[in-house]
């Protein structure tokens, strides 16, 4: 046969918006054709049981009470940071800066922790770790929003290298304070003294860390969509022009937002030294400053669902680990299988704005041009 | 005519978005050496329409044939192909290339700009355009860019033409050179497809009409056997009146006066230049001229959001006391009352959110009241429902965002909330830009109920016949000069037309 094709074999058309059902079935079927895929994978490249390897995916994250805790302190923390770039993304302000904002706050913190704990009480301690670590964030966010806003420089840029500033500062310092000398490392701050520790709340020592978490996801709930101030950056965010024209000071709703931005960023990095690990690396921030980007972007800006977003990342990287020492898999292979799932997760999104249209009877026709 | 073949057949198109129905089982012939004027409400699925016809959108269903014979368009370049070109209503030229490379541009072979020329030059002369091949398009008006975008698809061997609102962005006199080509194209036995919302267009213009209405085809038929009330009910489905109300201005007093304004834009290019007039309450100024001679300019400087370079704007308040407006804030102005409702080309950019409901837009000028952090979310709802109600938006909910809203459901909200918010003084530009005729007739209605409350409207136009039906008077800007103020009442089209092109259109004297 040798008629000319009629219509295209397949085209695409925008969606109109879908219940809100049927777009997190689209999600969850990218999820299981990605566990499909990764099995596949798994089994050709390595032999190994795919179902097997899924369940110590599963223990990676749930196989103990402490890796359960774990699991939920790693949530909290890239929570934490996700809910602080999302004033920021919300704003269309590129805040990827997340990463040294971090690191100042938690640079803060271990400074007060080191140079104030022969001079003030232990109480007092803690309380200016609290003020100086959120004051420094705020600080590292405000720098670049300044210039945006005074001298149109481009955020992106300008947050990205202040990561390699404080990251800089923090390897500095960490050789300034180094213990034991020559170790190259700080080691446990206040080890016997355990002044600027945070409290534990009982046995559990991640749940202070949960719990302000917890707080900071409600408080930015309500900030984002019902305060004016959220109004006013989610305008700037959709059209800087529009809020130029019902007066809304552009400028100066860039800077406050990307200081609340940076302060809960600080706060993230207070959290990290004093109450979970007491010690400050150049590592401290783990690479969660950009995956709370992706954290953000995936809830579309909702804190609420930022919460399931980051335990997906979370799960999926803890998973990975456990797969590589339970199989003697080294670590690349688990990034392969996160980066194979992300993928799925983040193309499913293109299937909930658009829809693709098959010719109809293409079977037929296709099948008369093989 | 009946007998003849058509250029084009579209058989039973059927186009969705989503679950919009754009167009529902259109039949539409077109005929070569005929100039079709397509007419239809906005969102009545015109564009959609041609946009199938040069390979923009694929038809769900339906069929198209050219000559008789069935074709399948999938692109542009099909479109090209099979001899079909559009000219948008924005133009799709590279600024800093000549007209002769804009128009080579993508085809294939060897370039040769001197041929191209050469024949460039031929279709010019065949039609009488006028093309200077080596000008850039950076240095041309619109109106020659419009015409670039003519010769482009005329090299390209087009014989079925399709202008999507071609006379939108041109003076009176730019108008009547375009319908001149286009009359020239009929003869030489090119089919031609005209989108346009002015009916007087239709009339001078076209041979045939056909109507679309909510996406269906209602019907076709020969010009001269039709008027334009005629066209307008069955566009709109009910009779409706033509006529723009024009009151007398009750009791008008200098609300704001305006002297010696001079503002640069940021390339420092004067845009306004030694400005002055008055405007009264209860009475329509409108403001005529050629787009981009210092419109914008001037509407925003009131508004504050402008930098002005020198001169003087006050605010006259009833009690005669006037207040500077020049270096006040956006927020500060229009607590005054002056309100600004600015409709740019993208409709959207300035004024609303497109990603928001209505509810959300409403609460831009509103959300500040009040000492609270939090936002009052109730009263914005209410007043998205009563415009929605009073000014019959056509929408699903005021839930939804408002990009979702067809052009001048966009515009009703625009202007809706402008005039919820209690103005003194009305700023107002390209109100009905776009919009059919039988919203524009809505947003006439609105904008006289305005100035029988005693606010002073100021109306910028780019339709001079309206212009000339409802304002009171009309000061004529050209090159961000005032050329001249006339009364609104008696003036006369061709002498505006002068003043907008010539300053004071002393060539006309």
């Amino acid at each position: 046969m040798n008629k000319k094709t009629k219509t295209p074999l397949i085209h695409i058309t925008k969606r109109d918006a879908l219940p809100w059902y049927k777009s997190w079935g689209i999600r969850a079927a990218a999820i299981l054709l990605a566990l499909i895929v990764c099995s596949v994978i798994t089994t050709t490249m390595t032999g190994e049981n795919p179902l097997q390897v899924y369940a110590t995916i599963f223990n990676g994250s749930f196989g103990s009470p402490r890796k359960v805790w774990v699991l939920l302190q790693n949530i909290a923390m890239l929570l934490c940071i996700a809910l602080a770039v999302t004033p920021a993304f919300k704003m269309r302000f590129w805040n990827i800066g997340g990463e040294g904002q971090v690191l100042a706050g938690a640079l803060a913190a271990a400074a007060c922790m080191i140079c104030l704990r022969d001079t003030l009480p232990n109480a007092l301690v803690i309380v200016c770790m609290c003020v100086s670590s959120i004051l420094a964030g705020a600080l590292w966010g405000f720098i670049p929003a300044y210039f945006k806003a005074k001298y149109n420089t481009n955020e992106t840029l300008f947050t990205l290298m202040m990561n390699y500033v404080a990251m800089q500062l923090v390897a500095y310092f960490v050789i300034v304070w180094e213990n034991p000398k020559g170790s190259g490392q700080i080691g446990i701050i206040n080890q016997s003294t355990e002044i600027g520790w945070f409290p534990q709340i009982g046995s559990y020592k991640y749940l202070l860390n949960i719990l302000i978490v917890a707080v900071v996801t409600i408080l930015m709930y309500f900030y984002l969509n019902y305060t004016k101030h959220g109004y006013e950056i989610a305008v700037v965010g959709e059209s800087e022009r529009t809020a130029r024209y019902v007066g809304i000071k552009v400028d100066k709703v860039i800077v406050r937002t990307m200081i609340l931005s940076g302060a809960v960023c600080g706060l993230c990095g207070l959290l990290l030294v004093g109450s979970t690990n007491h010690t400050l690396t150049t590592s401290i921030a783990d690479g969660r400053g950009f995956t709370a980007v992706m954290v953000s972007w995936l809830a579309k800006f909702n804190p609420i669902w930022m919460i399931f977003t980051s335990f997906l990342l979370v799960f999926l990287s803890r998973g990975a680990g456990e797969i590589s020492t339970a199989f003697g898999l080294n670590q690349s292979f688990s990034e392969i299988l996160t980066g194979i799932i992300l993928f799925f997760i983040i193309g499913s999104e293109f299937f909930i704005t658009y829809k693709i249209n098959f010719r109809k009877s293409a079977g037929k026709e296709v099948a008369s041009h093989v | 005519m009946e007998t003849k073949t058509a250029a084009i057949e579209m058989r039973n198109i059927t186009k969705r978005f989503g679950p919009v129905l754009a167009n529902d089982k259109v039949w539409l012939n077109i005929y070569r050496g005929e100039i079709l004027a397509l007419l239809g409400e906005n969102g009545s699925g015109k564009t959609t329409l041609m946009n199938m016809l040069s390979g923009i959108y694929f038809p769900d269903e339906g069929e198209i044939k050219i000559d008789g014979k069935e074709v399948v368009i999938r692109s542009p370049k099909d479109a090209f192909d099979n001899g079909i070109g559009m000219i948008h209503q924005h133009f799709k030229l590279v600024d800093v290339l000549t007209a002769a490379e804009n128009i080579v541009l993508g085809l294939p072979g060897k370039l040769d700009l001197k041929a191209a020329s050469a024949k460039i030059r031929e279709i010019c002369d065949k039609y009488g355009f006028s093309v200077d091949p080596t000008q850039k398009i950076y240095d041309m008006s619109v109106s020659q860019k419009q015409t670039v975008e003519i010769v482009k698809v005329l090299y390209r061997g087009a014989d079925i033409l399709i202008l999507d609102e071609p006379t939108a962005v041109l003076t009176p006199q730019e108008t009547d050179k375009l319908f001149a080509v286009l009359r020239n194209m009929r003869n030489d036995g090119k089919a031609i497809v005209i989108i346009t919302h002015k009916m007087h267009e239709v009339e001078a213009l076209s041979d045939r009409v056909a109507i679309l209405r909510q996406g269906q085809f209602i019907g076709d038929m020969l010009t001269k056997d039709t008027n334009a009330q005629e066209m307008t009910n069955m566009m709109v489905g009910h009779a409706v009146s033509l006529n723009i109300d024009r009151p007398d201005p009750v009791d008008p007093k200098p609300r704001i006066v305006v002297k010696n304004l001079t503002v640069r834009n940021l390339d420092g290019i004067v845009k306004l230049d030694d400005v002055s007039f008055t405007a009264n309450s209860g009475e329509i100024l409108g403001i005529a001229g050629i787009s981009g001679c210092g419109q914008k300019e001037l509407l925003e400087s009131i508004a504050g959001l402008q930098t002005v370079e020198s001169g003087s704007i006050s605010y006259i308040e009833d009690d005669g006391s006037a207040e500077e407006l020049v270096g006040k804030d956006p927020l500060s102005i229009a607590e005054l009352g002056v309100s600004l409702s600015f409709v740019p080309e993208d409709r959207l950019g300035m004024g609303l959110v497109g990603n928001m409901n209505l509810a959300d837009n409403m609460m831009l000028r509103s959300f500040r009241r009040g000492k609270s952090i939090f936002t009052d979310r109730r009263s914005p709802r209410a007043l998205a429902e009563a415009v929605v109600q009073e000014l019959s938006v056509s929408t699903p909910s005021v839930d939804t965002p408002v990009r979702r809203l067809s052009g001048g459901n966009v515009q009703k909200v625009l202007v809706g909330r402008e005039i919820a918010s209690a103005p003194t003084v009305l700023l107002t530009a390209y109100a009905v830009r776009g919009l059919d005729i039988h919203s524009s007739y809505t947003i006439y209605d609105l904008i006289n109920r305005q100035k029988k409350a005693g606010v002073a409207v100021i109306f910028v136009g780019e339709d001079l016949d309206v212009l000339l039906e409802l304002c009171d008077r009309i000061l004529v800007l050209c090159g961000g000069k005032v050329s001249g103020i006339v009364p609104g009442r008696g003036a006369e089209k061709r002498e505006v037309g002068m003043m907008m092109t010539k300053l004071g259109g002393q060539c006309h004297e």
